[in-house]
């Protein structure tokens, strides 16, 4: 695998790319779903960036994993919270790193439970190789080869700025 | 004695009793019971979490509301649920309780629900899981004898946490027949876990029982003076045998004591909340204007009950 960038990239700096992305798709008036916790952190962020008037959507996918039988239920479970009808809308699903693609068809299903949209494409900041299903993002910032030890994750800094974190298991 | 409610890293794989489950616990089944509010009020109020899984509802005693609530959040939870009405079938041919849930776990059950007259039933069949190695095999107290009703318990503290925000600041009255009540129990136990400064029993000498006091819970037999400045009144059911019994002279007795009037509401705090766990009687323990009345939260109760439900069923089936 190639050398990461030291230090990581700045992932405010990346929100701004991501919403460069999206800005010439706004005439089909999408609407912002953002995964729970990282992606919708980014899907406010893309909100004001792109001066979307409709509040963003949040999705917690706990109640769709495929994997419950192994892990069980996370201790912290975030209700989903879909402001708009997704009947017919074009939606823009959001989350911070595209890893298996479970969490995606996790979220897709949750989504048609909703309805049925008109089409989804998927916004991430970070692509990190791995996938278990044909699952693509259509709008992807860093592409960066991860081995399966490695975990990397959006954070929450105290000052409300986006930062990159990476662990070595 | 240690609690098979826990397993060795402190998850909870079966829920017994509220007695014992640490205060991260109950928060853990209330923050995901908050999750699952938005669940049941999907036009689609199902998620995909126990597909496949076989739920059991065994009731030893009767009782068609909780048997419901548990149906509905299990099938909102995607689970197949077989009801069996006990009564009726093979306890009446004189098979021992631990037979038939061999019967059943041979018929690959995943989750046992369990109501029973006598206390302790669900106990004796989470030992026998543990002893025969089923620990993939879940059990979910119901109600048993005299002893727990813990989804009442904690659907209850959802009710309060729901309004009142901060337990630590409260003052709760549980009112009526405290002696016989199994979600009294269950409602004190998880009040007194969750930091509730002062807990209050409210009921004649003959329905409390005697240790109260070393439970921490204050004790009044006087409505008047026991309502004062509450923020939560919890009525209980008056259970019809009791007044046949020597224990009470008459229901209209009791309604002008320990009936909870317009009156005797207005000694508690303005913005108090009244909670009943249904099945209600009018005009015995409660005012139908109170009943009806915009204190009262009773129906979100019911609506909280499934979220609870689901919760405690996602939970332990996970663990």
């Amino acid at each position: 695998m190639p050398p990461l960038p030291n230090p990581l990239p700045d992932a405010e700096t990346q929100c701004r790319q991501l919403a460069d992305l999206i800005r010439p798709h706004l005439h089909r008036r999408p609407a912002l779903i953002g995964i729970f916790s990282g992606g919708a952190w980014i899907a406010e962020r893309l909100k004001e960036l792109l001066g979307l008037p409709e509040d963003i959507g949040l999705i917690d996918v706990s109640f769709y994993r495929d994997d419950f039988s192994e892990k069980g239920l996370r201790p912290q479970v975030k209700p989903t919270l879909i402001p708009f009808d997704v009947e017919g809308r074009h939606l823009i699903l959001v989350d911070d790193v595209l890893y298996t693609g479970r969490t995606t068809r996790a979220a897709l299903n949750e989504l048609f439970d909703y309805g049925r949209p008109a089409s989804v494409t998927l916004a991430v900041l970070a692509d990190r190789g791995g996938r278990e299903l044909p699952i693509g993002a259509a709008y992807c910032i860093w592409e960066v080869p991860l081995s399966d030890g490695e975990t990397l994750e959006l954070c929450k800094l105290d000052d409300g700025r986006l930062s990159w974190g990476l662990e070595n298991a | 004695m240690h609690s098979p409610q826990l397993n060795r890293n402190g998850e909870l794989i079966h829920l017994l009793s509220i007695e014992g489950l640490p205060p991260h616990v109950i928060a853990q089944i209330l923050d995901t019971a908050e999750s699952f509010m938005e669940v049941s009020a999907r036009d689609v109020k199902k998620v995909p979490v126990l597909r496949g899984k076989s739920v059991f509802n065994l009731f030893f005693e009767n009782s068609t509301r909780t048997r419901t609530t548990f149906e509905i959040a299990a099938k909102r939870l995607s689970a197949d649920v077989i009801n069996l009405d006990i009564n009726r079938s093979s306890t009446a041919k004189g098979e021992t309780l631990l037979d038939t849930i061999d019967n059943l776990c041979a018929m690959h059950a995943d989750l046992f629900v369990v109501r029973h007259a006598s206390s302790g039933a669900p106990y004796l069949i989470a030992e026998h899981l543990q002893r025969i190695g089923r620990d993939d095999v879940h059990v979910i107290n119901a109600g048993d004898g005299r002893h727990a009703h813990p989804t009442q318990g904690l659907l209850d503290m959802y009710t309060i946490r729901h309004y009142k925000k901060d337990f630590t600041q409260l003052r709760v009255a549980v009112v009526g027949d405290i002696l016989h009540s199994r979600v009294a129990r269950s409602d004190i136990q998880a009040l007194t876990t969750l930091g509730v400064p002062e807990v209050r029993a409210i009921g004649p000498e003959t329905l409390l029982p005697k240790h109260l006091d070393k439970l921490g819970v204050q004790v009044f037999h006087d409505m008047n003076e026991g309502l004062k400045d509450c923020d939560v009144i919890i009525m209980l059911r008056l259970q019809n045998e009791r007044m046949t019994g020597a224990l009470l002279p008459s229901a209209g007795e009791y309604f002008r004591h320990y009936g909870l009037t317009p009156q005797k509401l207005a000694l508690a705090k303005p913005d108090a909340i009244v909670m009943h766990p249904g099945p209600m009687n009018r005009g015995v323990e409660i005012h139908s204007e109170v009943a009806d009345g915009p204190q009262a939260v009773i129906l979100p109760q019911v609506t909280f009950g499934i979220a609870v439900r689901m919760a405690v069923m996602s939970i332990v089936a996970g663990n």
